[in-house]
């Protein structure tokens, strides 16, 4: 019961690797991976209340990773529905395609669970080596080789990050003589104001700032963003950044809240994530590129919580992913169905999408809005929580800082907005949407607005996530 | 909670707030245009109907917020959804509530295209309104002032003007921009006031200078753009100009009320000491604003364009009221801010039915329609005379008090009426505009263009235009009852804003003997 999702996963796999002998057609190997990501889902959904240890100690199974597993499922599966027929793939390897997606999946969801120094290391490298992978798994069609050159930045930077983060494991292993993060925090607590502590933690961090794409791990994002297929940036930009916070919430959880060093440190990367990705992404012209920068800003976000270094402000940070994943998704919903045979979609492109297709439309403009920032979506919401829970610390710079980015945003989520509704002239044919995708749409729509409108709920659950941790 | 008068009965408030959001979901499944119009103009005639009892329920004697509501919303962070009315309020929600029917109305063959998305807007912007001027949390303020940009930015951008886009995005950014620093404001009162959100709580409190200036200017900010203040109100003609008739009564008569409606509810009674520091300025704007926005009216030749700036100098007469704070000043800003809300609403309404005829709302296309819509005449004549306070109308009433009122300014240094004195020229050029606007419009010259083929109102006009002109002139000749409502509010604010001086000044005095 324990590791049932896991199990799960690595079943899906083998099953996948089987059809993947054979030559199946498209349609009948989506309909497998929706089928098994279903699977997932339920198998997470019925493990959400399990407890206990596995693998001497490594592995912990409590609500807080059992709620991120969930997630990572739900996350996937709504992924895979809008991904349809993989029009980014080439056919003959979408078996393969689907079968490092679940590695992927798989390594994430050990990720949220892993407790001991070596278990992240190899859960965070089984869930970026297959994604690696998916990346130049994309058809060439009129990029070239750019999804070739996507994939090596990505493996190139990955492997940096993985370096640095190994490198710190190094020196908490030689400061505090373990690898259990259990033993680690209890007896870094005694040292956190020492450099070489210092030093070691933001080292391992920086892996997971890697993941979330935070500065100044950030560099991979918008060329991977761009020469990933669709389907596979919708899932790079979702899911991972929800194993990358609850990891950042494990391992931020080891310092002790005078660790002022550890603060500073936090604040400058979250800073110049803001800046540095709202400011570029005023200029973007390709969707995807602009939501990878706008990613970046909303990182930086996340990281207000986590540097309050009290529980609200984890929860709060918790809250603030899984709303930014909706919002996401529900954009990059957008960006699949309107890209036609998988290419690449330019703000352009999405000229009149109001009479093309209304909700996909509708779908879009409540994305953007939530990720702007304007109530009663959930953007605002959690980044009004943030911002209250920063202030409580008495960081009003900070918080200043970050409300003049909401401002700096808005541009370039409104300049689209404009183009799907406010622009008739051209029309460029409508876009097919088929039955799940409208039932999608307004799912989406409705976590956003609820979610925003009444968080009480949701707030409680990240709360009582976070609670299991402490 | 003692501020707050919890009503045990009919919910009216909040019903009045979410009966038009129920309406938009219903418009949702409406797929009829004709069926959206109506349900439209029934919901809102409905919520009209329903705060008719606000005025009955009311008590004028007592300045506590009333038909108070009260529920937990989120408990985390101490957030409530509390609500009430008292007499700063109370006419701005009616008011609200009474010009959106004819919003509706003045819609129903202006806009031709997607009805339904339209008469959504519409309602989600009515709920967003009401509820700004009833709310008493902070946050719950805060959401609805934000929520309302989503709605009134497509309204001016998918039906407007041809430069809509630049209109809309302009707007957009300009007051969601200035509200960004409020929203920091908000949570250090938040952090300051023992993590409480709720409005009157915050209100009245030590807070240190330095703090009271920094909040001043984040409220300022805030609110001088929405007013919009000189040199704040570029946003204005641009969104103006190119918002459909209703967008731009809504902006005009409602949006803009938001502003000054802040100062008072949040500026005053939360920063009064900054307010005191700052008072000079902002009188100062208030007057370059009267006296720019007459200018600029007077070269206009579009006229949306023309009562766009005229809008900057009526409200600039509303912020100088607010800011002489003395009680003529107060009351005759809030009064002026209906009575602006129902001439220049009204006026809009006007350009707007020229507008459906001859597709054009340049003043040379406009010339000599006198003599082939007399009806139409003879209410623009009674708008544009109220507009420049025309004694006998409303904004004679409003502006005169206004004008009583700084003629009283007290400073530390004694009586100061060049304040006064400065603002008359504005009541002049409004004069002049206006005038040349009826002049051209009535007559013309002997180059008119030809509009024989024009046809005057039709009963549907009448109708929406007719209330407002009852509304001119009763509160023009009678315009007690209108004071009642607000008058101990009001006073009640002034004699705590200036109390709270008085400690203050008294304390200052202690330190430094």
């Amino acid at each position: 019961m324990l590791f049932l999702p896991e199990l799960t996963l690595l079943g899906a796999g083998l099953t996948l690797f089987i059809f993947s002998l054979g030559k199946p057609g498209s349609g009948k190997i989506r309909n497998l991976a929706l089928s098994l990501a279903a699977v997932t889902f339920l198998a997470t959904m019925l493990c959400i209340n399990s407890e206990g240890t596995l693998f001497y100690n490594s592995y912990k199974v409590d609500f807080f990773s059992q709620f991120f597993k969930v997630l990572i499922a739900l996350a996937t599966f709504i992924v895979i529905i809008f991904s349809g027929k993989l029009d980014g793939i080439k056919e003959d390897i979408q078996p393969e395609y689907y079968l490092f997606l679940f590695m992927s999946v798989l390594g994430l969801m050990m990720l949220v669970s892993s407790v001991e120094l070596l278990a992240i290391f190899i859960s965070l490298e089984l869930s970026s080596f297959a994604v690696y992978l998916m990346v130049p798994m994309r058809k060439a069609g009129k990029l070239g080789g750019a999804q070739v050159e996507a994939g090596i930045k990505y493996l190139l930077y990955g492997v940096v990050a993985t370096g640095l983060m190994l490198y710190g494991m190094s020196y908490i292993y030689g400061l505090t003589g373990s690898t259990h993060l259990a033993e680690i925090a209890d007896k870094l607590s005694r040292m956190y104001n020492q450099p070489a502590a210092v030093i070691a933690v933001v080292l391992v961090l920086a892996g997971f700032f890697y993941k979330l794409a935070l500065v100044p791990l950030h560099f991979w994002v918008p060329d991977v963003y761009e020469g990933a297929s669709n389907e596979t940036t919708s899932f790079i930009a979702t899911v991972p950044k929800l194993a990358a916070v609850a990891l950042l919430i494990r391992i931020v959880t080891l310092v002790t809240p005078d660790g002022n060093a550890m603060t500073q440190v936090l604040m400058v990367c979250a800073i110049a994530s803001m800046f540095y990705g709202n400011l570029s992404a005023l200029v973007q012209t390709d969707v995807k590129r602009l939501l990878g920068f706008s990613g970046i800003s909303h990182a930086g976000f996340v990281l207000l919580g986590l540097l309050t270094f009290d529980l609200t402000g984890y929860a709060t940070a918790m809250y603030y992913i899984v709303g930014y994943v909706f919002m996401n998704l529900a954009c990059f919903l957008v960006v699949c169905t309107v890209a036609q045979n998988g290419d690449n979609v330019s703000i352009d492109d999405l000229t009149g999408l109001h009479k093309r297709a209304p909700l996909l439309a509708l779908t879009l403009t409540v994305g953007l809005f939530a990720l702007a920032g304007i109530p009663p979506l959930v953007g605002f919401t959690g980044k009004f929580m943030l911002l209250v829970a920063a202030l409580k610390q008495g960081y009003l710079l900070l918080v200043t800082l970050a409300a003049i980015n909401t401002a700096i945003a808005i541009y370039y989520y409104l300049s689209i907005v404009r183009i799907t509704f406010c622009t008739d002239d051209a029309d460029r044919g409508s876009v097919i949407t088929g039955r799940f995708h409208y039932i999608l749409c307004f799912s989406l729509i409705l976590i956003i607005i609820i979610m925003g409108t009444i968080p009480q709920k949701f707030i409680d659950i990240t709360t009582t996530a976070v609670q299991t941790l402490v | 909670m003692d501020q707050l008068l919890l009503n045990t009965g009919f919910p009216i408030l909040s019903v009045i707030i979410f009966l038009p959001l129920a309406g938009a979901l219903l418009l949702l499944f409406t797929k009829n245009d004709t069926i959206c119009k109506n349900i439209a103009l029934l919901v809102t005639s409905l919520v009209a109907i329903i705060s008719i009892w606000l005025i009955f329920g009311f008590d004028k004697s007592s300045a506590q917020f009333q038909f108070g509501e009260h529920y937990s919303w989120i408990n985390t962070l101490n957030i409530n959804y509390t609500i009430g009315v008292d007499g700063i309020s109370i006419l701005l929600i009616l008011m609200t509530t009474f010009i959106m029917p004819f919003c509706v109305l003045a819609s129903w063959s202006y806009i031709k295209t997607r009805i339904q998305a339209f008469m959504i807007c519409m309602l989600i912007m009515e709920t967003a309104m009401i509820g700004v001027f009833a709310a008493l949390d902070f946050v719950l303020f805060y959401v609805l002032w934000e929520a309302m940009l989503i709605p009134m930015y497509m309204l001016i951008a998918i039906w407007g003007g041809p430069r809509k886009i630049y209109a809309s995005i302009k707007f957009f950014l300009y007051t969601l921009s200035g509200s960004i620093l409020l929203l920091v404001g908000i949570i250090w009162l938040y952090t300051a006031n023992n993590y409480s959100f709720y409005i009157p709580d915050m209100m009245w409190q030590d807070y240190s200078l330095t703090a009271q200036v920094y909040l001043f200017l984040a409220f300022f900010l805030a609110f001088a753009i929405k007013v919009p203040m000189f040199p704040f109100h570029t946003w204005l003609p641009a969104a103006h100009v190119e918002a459909p008739t209703a967008g731009s009564v809504v902006l005009a008569s409602i949006l803009l009320k938001m502003g000054t409606y802040g100062f008072l509810r949040f500026a005053l009674p939360i920063t009064p000491e900054a307010t005191v520091i700052m008072m000079p300025y902002v009188l100062w704007l208030s007057i370059a604003g009267i006296i720019y926005g007459g200018f600029t009216a007077l070269a206009q030749s579009d006229m949306k364009k023309l009562i766009a700036y005229s809008s900057v100098g009526h409200m600039g007469f509303v912020t100088l009221g607010i800011f002489v704070l003395n009680i003529d000043g107060v009351e005759g800003a809030i009064l002026q801010m209906v009575n602006h809300g129902i001439t220049t609403g009204a006026l809009f309404l006007c350009v707007g039915m020229i507008y459906e005829r001859t597709h054009s709302r340049e003043l040379n296309t406009a010339r000599g329609l006198g003599k082939y819509m007399p009806i139409f005449i003879t209410f623009l004549t009674f708008f544009s005379l109220s507009s420049f306070g025309f004694p006998g109308t409303n904004s004679f009433v409003g502006e005169f008090m206004i004008l009583a009122g700084a003629f009283e300014f007290d400073t530390s240094l004694g009586r100061f009426p060049y304040l006064a004195l400065a603002a008359i020229p504005g009541a002049v050029l409004a004069a002049a505009y206006m005038l040349r606007m009826l002049q051209k419009i009535i007559w013309g010259g002997t180059d008119n263009p030809d509009q024989s083929w024009i046809s005057d109102l039709n009963l549907r006009e009448i109708v929406t235009l007719a209330p407002f002109l009852f509304f001119v002139f009763w509160i023009g000749l009678g315009p007690q009852p209108f004071l009642d409502l607000i008058h101990t509010s009001v006073v009640q604010l002034l004699d705590q804003f200036h109390a709270h001086q008085a400690t203050t000044v008294a304390a200052a005095n202690v330190l430094l003997n």
